[in-house]
């Protein structure tokens, strides 16, 4: 990759003002979509993601179901306008793969055996895109999914981590994705302590690997207390307000 | 594809067991130890018609890619560098489970993930291969068939897409008069590196190297890692339902360097000769 710029400084600040081991700034509102099951948006740096999910319900086409569990479809969609130039609507190869990542990284976490004859339908729209949306969209979708009620072995958090001026960093934005030298984004069961997503994007030695992995990691547990704060925020933040005034 | 996985089901369970119970004892059902590949047998040249071209047998997965080099717009955004393009398509020949028809996400995540492989390693300097910056350039077609599909088809496409490209001999293009012509001299593509894909799956708590067919229908879940000729990574994929310990991913990164190193002399070996 050629650099033209550098995209740390000397004070270890990235293109966004952030240091090497900071999140941009993320917020979850839980229930958004009001016809949904479960729902959250997600506003990840720049990125805006809305997740709905509908199920387990009948399965359509028929022929698709499962005997002995659920079918889980996932759809990772980006808007004709999410992006610098205008996105053509038709899914192209790049959403299809992430859509299927997207769905191996979730399934782990959900116990699918409950709902055998049934499927459970994740629809990921990115209104804006900003570098790490599949990242963001899996720790949305998740979110979604407890939203729905649907029985869950552990939360699925997302961050990636990467390369930038020889540097590892965590939660790569779209310039650095762009011009930097390695993107990594990770999944992972917090509780569990599983990785269910690990995708890589430029050269990595191995040292660099287990330190981006390591770091990875962290992120996805800091964008777990995000989603718990979200959820709780919602199902239990009329209560603990309550408890308060008490 | 999604025919054959609903129809293996029922063998899936009966078999699990049996894999389990072997795996445990650290063989497999084809006698293999867990960190063995299939041998690897690879073909220069087999289609003459193309402008480089390899023949790869992985065990009992097949796999044809043959290199066609045309003249043609840059990629946006990559306007002074030539372009890649790589395809891949599982032939109703492979299996008795596959339709003829748009491919389907399997088979989009193969040709993506062989094609991160090579893209990302810049095994090929593609910055050599402009005509006129930001109007006329290389255009690399690099197309994968699948004629028998036995399992590992992200490793044994690989390697048949990588031995095509080092092997191959691209028409030699100029510019006359604002026109390309086709000079019929032949060059070698401008290689910088050579990725070399291993893929290894989870089965219980065992992870083994070049799963078979029947061991992908047993997996829990899977782990495609390209390194390049300085034993550095330069794409990885998880794929599959299941998740993966982040000392099993560390320990699968180490061997993928090591077996990586094995398979690129080989293929470095006969790339010379050929």
């Amino acid at each position: 990759m050629n650099q033209v710029r550098n995209l740390i400084d000397e004070k270890g600040k990235r293109t966004d003002g952030r240091t090497v081991d900071e999140l941009r700034g993320i917020k979850i509102t839980v229930g958004r979509i009001k016809n949904a099951d479960g729902s959250a948006l997600i506003e990840f740096g720049n990125n805006k993601i809305v997740v709905a999910v509908y199920g387990p319900r009948e399965v359509h086409p028929k022929h698709m179901a499962l005997p002995d569990r659920c079918v889980l479809r996932c759809r990772y969609h980006m808007s004709p306008f999410s992006t610098d130039t205008r996105k053509n609507p038709a899914p192209s190869r790049r959403e299809i793969e992430i859509s299927k990542v997207m769905r191996e990284s979730l399934e782990p976490a959900l116990i699918l055996e409950d709902y055998p004859r049934s499927a459970i339908d994740v629809f990921v729209e990115v209104l804006q895109a900003d570098g790490g949306s599949r990242c963001a969209g899996i720790t949305a979708a998740s979110v979604a999914l407890a939203d729905a009620g649907i029985n869950m072995r552990d939360i699925v958090a997302a961050c990636a981590a990467g390369k930038v001026d020889d540097k590892i960093v965590i939660d790569i934005n779209d310039t650095e994705d762009k011009e930097g030298g390695a993107d990594m984004p990770v999944a992972y069961m917090p509780h569990l302590e599983q990785v269910t997503l690990l995708q890589l994007d430029g050269v990595l030695t191995q040292d660099q690997f287990n330190e981006c992995l390591d770091k990875a990691i962290g992120g996805c547990k800091m964008v777990y207390e995000i989603q718990r704060q979200s959820l709780i925020e919602k199902y239990f933040g009329s209560e603990m307000e309550l408890k308060e005034e008490q | 594809m999604s025919s054959s996985k609903r129809s293996t089901i029922i063998v899936e369970h009966l078999r699990k067991q049996q894999m389990w119970d072997a795996i445990s004892k650290g063989k497999r059902l084809d006698e293999r130890n867990l960190d063995e590949i299939r041998p690897i047998e690879i073909e220069l040249d087999t289609i003459k018609k193309a402008n480089g071209s390899a023949r790869v047998k992985l065990g009992n997965s097949e796999v044809i890619a043959g290199v066609k080099v045309e003249t043609g717009e840059p990629f946006e955004g990559l306007e002074n560098k030539g372009a890649l393009i790589l395809s891949a398509e599982i032939l109703p020949t492979a299996s008795p489970y596959v339709e003829p028809g748009p491919p389907d996400e399997d088979t989009i995540e193969l040709a993506r993930v062989v094609d991160r492989g090579i893209r990302e390693s810049e095994m090929i300097d593609l910055e050599r291969l402009v005509l006129v910056p930001g109007k006329t350039v290389y255009t690399i077609f690099v197309d994968c068939s699948i004629i028998n599909a036995d399992g590992n088809l992200f490793d044994a496409t690989s390697f048949a897409a990588v031995s095509a490209l080092a092997s191959s001999k691209i028409p030699v293009f100029e510019m006359q008069d604002g026109k390309v012509i086709d000079t019929g001299n032949t060059q070698r593509p401008p290689v910088t590196t050579l990725p070399v894909s291993i893929t290894a799956v989870r089965i219980a708590d065992s992870v083994i190297l070049d799963p078979t067919a029947e061991e992908e229908a047993c997996m829990d879940a899977r782990i495609t890692i390209t390194t390049n000729s300085n034993g550095d990574f330069t794409a990885i994929q998880k794929g599959s339902t299941g998740a993966f310990k982040v000392e099993q991913l560390k320990t699968a990164a180490g061997i993928a360097r090591i077996k990586g190193e094995n398979v690129r002399a080989k293929l470095q070996e006969l790339i010379k000769a050929g």
